[in-house]
């Protein structure tokens, strides 16, 4: 994700709830700086930039997503209809269906099967985010060497 | 590949029934849906999508051993007709015939086991039973989804499970259902309380043929709505009580009548059979009625053995479209019903009439009149 106001990539990330949408801001660590949200004491200080520039705010409502951008599929297509368009509209309309699911179902949390391999695949994930912590710690730190070879073993294991 | 023609030549082991009990409980079935990660799901597919979709489902379904020499066909290949059979025998969905290129059903030899490619979802598959074998129907079905797991990625999530294409079948994705036989619940007026009962309890209650139709032959489907927050197990154990709960009460509902009214039932039972041997005009709703009678006479001893099994296979076989894939054209309603009762006048000849035995207040002891009904005894 890129800063709102440069083209690097954002590290500080604000979220601020309004009624019932929220607002989000994303910086560089450079650009918070600048707009002296690094300290512990800038809490007030992202408000007045919300407002201030709206601009670079992103605004969004609770069904603001009113289409899954991987399939295209709408929020009204699924009111209208009552099915999806893809498995990822699941995540994109999400506040909208989970709302739904307690009417339908006796809960709302999967209990039954689980597939096979997927414990593997969580297991993977979680070993790549934590490699891929590292690697920036390690880019931060300009230890070169050993971020390529974090990089390396992490090509080879995603593929 | 298994040909149309033999599959139509065998009956489903379920439907023959045999060794199982099923007076009252006639089937068990057992459906999961499963879609790939990656695809739109069907009815959001375009053309190509649902093509490349079942490319992929095939060879990882004709590689499924008890698939071997099973039944593979897209829908486009099949005509409206032979689609239709295949609904009326519960081999695919009545969504799934109206369905063309991109679509296929694959379904083994033995008929307890179909899965439809893109259907609602991607992949829905479905294992029958006859009688109460919920579990065993799972089993099954559990090991033909681990072995597709091996080559296909579902779409699943940690929280919500299996997800489908529409969030009632998210989860489990598996709808447990059971297909009864209540004449007597509905003979003695108990029905509408015990179906109201089930409903209650969160279980649905349909007809022969899924949503939105009456019940014919006093027919009853009954499974689970609810596919999220309980473990397929937990599913199906709530449901086998409760099935097992109305299968007594059937029974009772059955024993009582033999009791109180054994005359008014003899009755009944013989009206049922002179009527489906001699009668030359049948609709559905008429001919069900009768052989649901018989059937039940059948499970309590009014006729010989094997009697039951040709009552389903009759059930079966003057659907509509059973009906005219054994006249071999496309018939009228009225055409139907002539050549309806035509078939049930020739299974009946080979069928035993009822043993009936009638009681008078007379006599303390009952007369015992077996084969035609001869009333001269009275």
């Amino acid at each position: 994700m890129k800063c709102d106001y440069c083209d690097s990539p954002a590290t500080v990330f604000y979220t601020q709830a309004i009624g019932d949408g929220m607002k989000k801001m994303n910086l560089c660590d450079a650009c918070a700086a600048d707009h002296g949200l690094t300290d512990g004491d800038a809490y007030p200080m992202v408000e007045k930039i919300m407002d201030d520039i709206p601009e670079h705010v992103e605004l969004l409502a609770d069904d603001s997503a009113t289409v899954c951008e991987r399939c295209g599929f709408s929020l009204e297509d699924y009111r209208k209809v009552g099915r999806l368009g893809c498995s990822y509209c699941y995540t994109t309309f999400a506040n909208e269906i989970q709302g739904g699911l307690e009417k339908l179902h006796s809960g709302i949390t999967h209990e039954g099967k689980v597939p096979d391999g997927i414990v593997q695949d969580i297991v993977r994930e979680k070993e790549l985010q934590s490699m891929r912590d590292e690697l920036e710690a390690a880019i931060a730190a300009e230890d070169f060497e050993k971020a390529a070879k974090l990089r390396d073993s992490i090509k080879e294991r995603e593929s | 590949m298994m040909r149309f023609s033999t599959l139509m030549k065998h009956p489903a082991d379920w439907m023959t029934g045999k060794n199982t009990k099923n007076e009252v409980v006639i089937t068990s079935r057992i459906r999961l849906a499963r879609n790939l990660s990656d695809v739109p799901f069907p009815g959001w597919s375009k053309k190509t999508e649902r093509v490349s979709t079942m490319e992929k489902i095939l060879p990882a379904a004709e590689s499924l051993k008890s698939m071997k020499n099973g039944f593979i066909h897209e829908l486009s290949d099949l005509d409206a007709l032979q689609k239709q059979v295949l609904v009326e025998r519960h081999l695919i969905s009545r969504e799934q015939a109206a369905r063309g290129t991109g679509s296929a059903a694959i379904i083994d030899r033995g008929q307890r086991l179909s899965l439809m490619v893109n259907e609602e979802d991607h992949l829905r598959m479905q294992a029958i039973r006859p009688g109460l074998k919920l579990k065993e129907a799972y089993g099954a079905l559990a090991k033909v989804d681990e072995q597709l797991e091996q080559d296909l990625k579902f779409a699943y999530d940690q929280k919500l499970g299996y997800l489908t294409a529409c969030p009632t079948n998210l989860g489990t994705g598996m709808r447990a259902s059971v297909m009864l036989h209540l004449p007597a619940l509905v003979l003695t007026e108990q029905i509408g309380q015990v179906l109201q009962a089930v409903n209650k309890i969160g279980f649905a209650v349909r007809g022969l043929f899924g949503e939105g139709t009456e019940s014919l032959g006093h027919l009853f489907q009954i499974s689970n709505q609810s596919t999220l927050g309980e473990s397929e197990q937990t599913i199906i154990s709530r449901l086998e009580r409760v099935i097992s709960q109305i299968e007594s009460h059937e029974s009772n509902a059955r024993l009582k009548m033999l009791e109180d009214e054994p005359n008014q039932l003899s009755d009944r039972v013989g009206r049922a059979f002179g009527t489906l041997g001699y009668a030359t005009v049948f609709d559905s709703k008429e001919a069900f009625a009768h052989i649901s009678i018989m059937r039940m006479g059948a499970a309590m001893g009014y006729f010989p053995e094997g009697t039951m099994q040709a009552c389903d296979s009759m059930m079966m076989d003057i659907q509509p479209a059973h009906l005219q894939l054994h006249a071999g054209a496309e018939l009228e309603p009225e055409e139907r019903d002539l050549i309806r009762a035509e078939i049930l006048r020739s299974r009946l000849q080979k069928l035993n009439a009822p043993a009936i035995s009638l009681r008078t207040s007379e006599h303390a002891s009952d007369l015992d009149v077996t084969g035609d009904l001869n009333l001269e005894n009275e």
